[in-house]
């Protein structure tokens, strides 16, 4: 493998992809439970997108998601007890109870948010990435998108508006091949997308969005780039998601024989072993990574069971000026 | 003039705030259509004050990125009819970010922007569309018919968080009115009285107020004081200036250039009903656009929106409403 990437770096891509792993599998066990209401989109599967990019970023760099956003918090390195807590409408969640899982966002520290409307995040990350530009910042602006989003309208226009600007800006189109149910050959004739950032002339790449590592070395010198005035730059990473939509949808539609080809590269699975076969971590070690975090998960349902909600007359206040 | 007064007001906040930046389609050479933009880029460079490709939806969405990342972008769209490219942006964005955070994120976004009839420029690009963002809880909503208020507001909207739909009216570009000298600053939700009468409160907004104190100088002549209340926004609406009035003269007409169903004026009519019905002593008369497309043949765009011959009908009637008997017996 060349340039392996330091022992410092792959240990933070496991953890942060077992995070996420963890997270989904045991959010999704609170979903069952009644604890969670609403809309829960999975991220399981593609954890080596949000996990590879944000590993390559800095701090005072931002990042827009999708609805499908839990994964890129965490590798953005949300607190996971105020994440939970917000799943569970709590006051110490991120948004106070007010947004929920598709709403996330922890806008002092850059993450601009989940958002419910598929392809909005494209524009305001450009916009976040034009707001640095006038401050006269280096800061990169990644926005989580995806291949359903990549043919709503606003995919074109605010990349183009990225290109025409030469915006700090990188659009990675996480391709997980299916808008809710709809299979990506139904809905485009070309399934490879980053031809369409090369067609308005934003320099394109495709990716194994599996790969954790190569995801990450690809966003680096994207990174790197845009901060030498070389952006935008648009990365297509292929996946796949290990379940349906959401938490609801069983997900008949994927094809088994695709699903287990996918599954026998999970992105986690990658991450680990890049520990182990790089940097020769022992299994005792693994084992004390991923006992570590499921504790810090179990302490964050605990600390989000414990928190309180918003009172009638906080929210009163909240909204008088609406 | 208007006009002047609306740049006068971005140079100043731009001069003030580096972080203040304005794009849109044809706004930095040509200095945009209505000539509000012009020396700007002169004077500040391509960095904030940029031309933008016709990408409504884009530019809309970019600008609310940009102010959720603390910059003060101001988007200007060339007709309101072409927000409507953008409305996701502004409906499901820009007016929901701060409750949906919990308050920590603020979106510090402008879009100004022009709508009205008048120009024989037909029906998508001559509509008045205040109330759809009326409408949507987390929206701003400003329609200054005066230079002065147009330079004041502009500059408060400039300083505050929230999301605002700046609606200029295309009439009232060239028209011509005092500005106070120094730092002029108008904050929402406080109306103005455009014209003090003691018979009958006439709410108006926009290019209405002109309009409005057209016909209030005819009623003048026959004896008749009209009070013109312009509530100057009416997201946030300064309702006890409203309230004060109606309680004073007792007889209200609402006169707004949108059409009738769903508007504005209907909403205020609601809220004077609910909190002084009675200090009526008439029904709440609303002189409104047609409920239609505008149409292009002049004579029929002018029969669209409320003329002053309407609004002096309204306010008779509402002085005199048993002399109006299918009303009445309605």
């Amino acid at each position: 493998m060349q340039n392996a990437p330091s022992r410092e770096i792959l240990e933070k891509i496991f953890r942060t992809a077992y995070r996420i792993r963890v997270f989904e599998t045991e959010g999704i066990k609170l979903y069952r439970q009644g604890l969670i209401r609403g809309y829960f989109h999975p991220y399981l599967g593609q954890e080596g997108i949000a996990t590879g990019v944000c590993a390559a970023l800095n701090e005072g760099d931002y990042v827009a998601s999708t609805h499908r956003g839990h994964g890129h918090c965490i590798a953005w390195g949300a607190d996971v007890k105020r994440m939970v807590a917000e799943l569970l409408q709590k006051e110490t969640g991120y948004c106070r109870g007010y947004g929920g899982s598709m709403h996330i966002a922890d806008i002092h520290r850059g993450n601009l948010g989940a958002n419910g409307i598929v392809g909005a995040g494209t524009p305001l990350g450009v916009g976040a990435a034009l707001a640095a530009q006038i401050r006269g910042s280096d800061a990169v602006t990644v926005t989580f998108s995806t291949d359903g989003a990549s043919n709503n309208g606003t995919f074109l226009e605010s990349l183009n508006l990225a290109a025409i600007w030469n915006l700090n800006f990188i659009l990675v189109i996480e391709n997980n091949q299916y808008a809710v149910s709809t299979r990506i050959e139904e809905s485009t004739r070309d399934v490879d997308l980053y031809k369409r950032g090369t067609s308005i002339g934003v320099e394109s790449h495709q990716v194994d969005g599996n790969d954790p590592l190569a995801v990450y070395r690809l966003t680096q010198e994207a990174a790197e780039k845009c901060r030498a005035g070389k952006g935008p730059i648009l990365i297509e990473a292929k996946t796949f998601r290990h379940m349906g939509h959401h938490v609801n949808d069983p997900g008949k539609y994927m094809p088994e024989d695709r699903l287990a080809y996918y599954k026998a590269r999970d992105p986690v699975d990658r991450a680990r072993n890049a520990l182990v076969e790089i940097c020769g971590a022992p299994q005792a070690e693994i084992d004390a990574i991923e006992g570590e975090i499921a504790a810090e998960f179990s302490d964050a349902v605990e600390f989000a069971r414990n928190s309180r909600e918003i009172t009638a007359a906080e929210f009163r206040q909240f909204v008088a000026d609406y | 003039m208007y006009r002047e007064a609306l740049r006068e007001a971005i140079d100043e906040e731009m001069e003030r705030n580096k972080l203040v930046f304005i794009i849109g389609e044809g706004i930095a050479e040509r200095g945009g259509s209505y000539k509000v933009t012009e020396g700007l880029l002169a004077k500040y460079g391509s960095l904030r004050v940029r031309d933008t490709p016709i990408a409504e939806a884009g530019m809309i969405g970019v600008g609310v990125g940009a102010a959720i990342a603390g910059a003060r972008p101001i988007v200007e769209i060339l007709y309101i009819d072409f927000a409507m490219l953008g409305m996701d942006m502004i409906v499901n964005q820009a007016a929901k970010f701060r409750l949906m955070t919990g308050g920590d994120g603020r979106v510090p976004f402008v879009m100004r922007t022009q709508g009205g009839a008048g120009g024989g420029v037909a029906a998508q690009h001559s509509q008045s569309l205040e109330a759809l963002f009326y409408h949507i809880p987390g929206l701003k909503v400003v329609m200054p018919s005066v230079p002065a208020d147009a330079k004041g507001l502009l500059k408060y909207a400039l300083r505050q968080d929230d999301p605002v739909m700046f609606l200029e009216h295309k009439h009232l570009y060239m028209s011509k009115g005092p500005v106070p000298d120094g730092e002029h600053i108008v904050e929402f939700g406080k109306g103005d009285i455009k014209r003090s009468g003691k018979d009958v409160t006439l709410i108006a907004w926009s290019n209405m107020i002109p309009r409005s104190l057209e016909a209030a100088e005819a009623l003048a002549k026959e004896g008749i004081d009209v009070e013109v209340v312009d509530p100057r926004t009416l997201v946030p609406l300064d309702k006890e200036l409203i309230l004060t009035s109606v309680a004073k003269t007792n007889r209200v007409v609402i006169v707004q250039e949108a059409v009738r169903r769903g508007g504005v004026a209907s909403d205020i009519a609601s809220i004077i009903q609910e909190e002084a019905f009675y200090d009526l002593d008439a029904p709440i008369e609303i002189v409104a656009g047609l409920n239609i497309p505008i149409p292009f043949n002049l004579e029929l765009e002018k029969a669209s929106v409320p003329q002053k011959d309407d609004v002096i009908a309204a306010v008779k009637r509402c002085l005199h409403p048993e002399q109006f008997t299918a009303r009445a017996a309605n």
